[in-house]
């Protein structure tokens, strides 16, 4: 019954390394490059030299690559349906026929394009997440966002919201594990049935996970109140960001690799 | 025999870096009719051997049975399993989602396929067992009883689907002493006229000492001592304090006594038997 415990997605792991060190919104605008340049790149080689790039990266934050790799499985699913999707939908050489669906020179190239975007977008989201501290990525974004406190954006609060939500994932979870458990020790079914059987039998894991969570936000609010918060305003910061020489040597390498991969048209 | 666990290990996150061991080498051997304490440490893996006991999870090694049945042979009857091993997690309450009691309750009969027209008596027949009245309560919403009487529905609605054994994980958790004492007199009328048969797990050692006739000592996944309580409260005092567990304090008080030389029997258990062991001392001494 362990139905969360293979998602590893959005967890941070804490290592020694260069990459760890790292400024959070280093790593925040890298990943947006990095994001970028993957849905522009349009040559085999600048693909090459991205994934290059990012197996450098995630070694060097010494985090175990198959650990990485596990955070794709969930999605494979996903990838594959897209994969097959193109295959048979673009217009083109036909080279394979099955039954009424064409396979294309075309669908193939785009599909398989497709699927590694893909297949980068996760490997690069998770490198961050896993190299980053929660608090670190929160702190991080608050910054980045601090340039749109002029059109009033509350850059504080949405910090301070995520900083909450990130915090209470894995106690949510927990829960949502604990109390699917206490229903099936009560005998309930959630694996049998149509659909709308189905959704019914949700019914008495999400009101009791509602309800707990309204107390819990209930009682966050209050324990917050009780010390005073009162939004970002003068607030200092205990970690404050600084960004170093490892940093823009980071950023610039970063720069050039993906430029490079963008420009590689062979 | 009824519950055996032969070699039973479990790892979280097998596998993972965050791999921990919860349980390692379980041998356990359960019989109808008893009244079995667990006690432990948070984290020494208590809670994953109650989940194990009525498969919730399946041990990472070793085997399960009850009733000489390896439980994770055949999948289908692990819903027969769940029916004779009720098990109430720590705030039970915290499941409850129906808009009134009588629904909470019939929701684990009407799960294990108890016709409509029954329903009725077995909702009634387990409020009845946690001293409830059935006319007063049925329609009431879950959410507006107080603490105790929340934790005595919730476990209501275990006794509902009829199990021969109940689990119960710290039952008496953040209750007030008003309300401890009354779920307390429940479960042993539980074990006395309604001979079910207790596993329950509880940090406060009085109650232990009292009402379990066989009490678990777990340490970082392993069983480190099964016996009846006189004898794990005087033979293994010191043991117990090595691992940082408290002794019930009459226990503990006339372990003292006994220390600084008067001749009083070690082991006690209740106020009672301090009481007479007392008065004996003191007779002596007018003598």
């Amino acid at each position: 019954m362990m139905f969360f415990r293979n998602i590893t997605i959005g967890q941070y792991i804490y290592r020694d390394s260069i990459i760890h060190k790292l400024d959070p919104r280093v790593k925040i605008i890298t990943v947006i490059l990095i994001i970028t340049t993957i849905f522009l790149v349009n040559s085999w080689t600048g693909f090459f030299i991205i994934g290059f790039y990012l197996f450098i990266n995630i070694s060097l934050a010494k985090v175990h690559p198959k650990f990485v790799l596990k955070g794709i499985k969930p999605l494979l699913f996903i990838i594959s349906f897209t994969l097959l999707i193109h295959f048979f939908t673009t217009p083109g050489d036909i080279i394979y026929r099955i039954w009424i669906l064409n396979i294309t020179r075309e669908g193939i190239h785009r599909g398989l394009f497709i699927s590694v975007r893909l297949f980068y977008l996760i490997l690069s989201t998770s490198w961050l997440t896993l190299t980053t501290s929660p608090i670190a990525l929160t702190d991080g974004i608050e910054k980045l966002l601090s340039f749109l406190k002029i059109i009033r954006v509350p850059a504080h609060e949405i910090a301070m919201m995520m900083t909450i939500a990130l915090r209470f994932i894995p106690t949510l979870m927990e829960e949502t594990e604990k109390i699917i458990k206490a229903q099936i020790a009560r005998g309930a079914d959630f694996e049998s049935g149509n659909l709308v059987k189905r959704i019914q039998n949700f019914l008495p894991i999400i009101i009791p996970l509602f309800i707990n969570a309204f107390h819990r936000a209930d009682d966050l609010a209050i324990a917050m109140e009780a010390r005073c918060y009162r939004g970002g305003e003068g607030r200092t910061h205990y970690r404050q960001l600084s960004i170093n020489s490892i940093d823009h040597v980071f950023i610039i390498i970063t720069l050039f690799i993906l430029i490079v991969s963008y420009l590689w048209v062979v | 025999m009824f519950i055996h666990l032969k070699d039973v290990s479990y790892t979280y996150n097998l596998n993972m870096p965050f791999e921990t061991v919860a349980l390692k080498g379980i041998n356990l051997k359960v019989n109808r009719g008893e009244f079995i304490g667990i006690i432990g440490h948070t984290g020494c893996g208590k809670t994953t051997l109650l989940q194990l006991l009525n498969g919730l999870i399946e041990p990472t090694k070793g085997q399960i049975f009850i009733e000489n049945i390896d439980i994770h042979k055949n999948k289908k009857k692990l819903k027969e399993i769940r029916k004779k091993i009720g098990l109430s997690f720590q705030y039970p309450e915290n499941q409850f989602f129906e808009e009134n009691i009588f629904k909470e309750i019939a929701f684990g009969p009407k799960n294990m396929g108890v016709a409509e027209e029954q329903l009725v008596q077995s909702v009634k027949k387990s409020l009845q067992m946690v001293d409830m009245d059935y006319q007063s309560f049925k329609d009431r919403s879950p959410f507006s009883l107080s603490g105790g009487e929340m934790r005595r529905v919730a476990i209501a609605s275990i006794l509902a689907i009829d199990p021969e054994v109940i689990i119960l994980d710290e039952p008496t958790a953040s209750l007030d002493p008003q309300s401890c004492s009354k779920l307390l007199s429940v479960i042993v009328d539980l074990y006395q006229k309604y001979h079910k048969t207790i596993i329950m797990v509880s940090h406060n050692m009085e109650i232990m000492a009292k009402l379990a006739r066989r009490i678990i000592v777990m340490e970082k996944g392993e069983i480190i001592m099964d016996d009846t309580p006189r004898n794990i409260f005087q033979k293994s005092i010191d043991r117990l304090e090595d691992i940082g567990l408290s002794l019930p304090q009459v226990t503990y008080t006339m372990y003292k006594l006994k220390k600084i030389g008067k001749p009083v029997s070690s082991g006690i258990l209740t106020v009672e038997e301090a009481k007479e062991e007392i008065l004996k001392l003191v007779n002596e001494n007018k003598k």
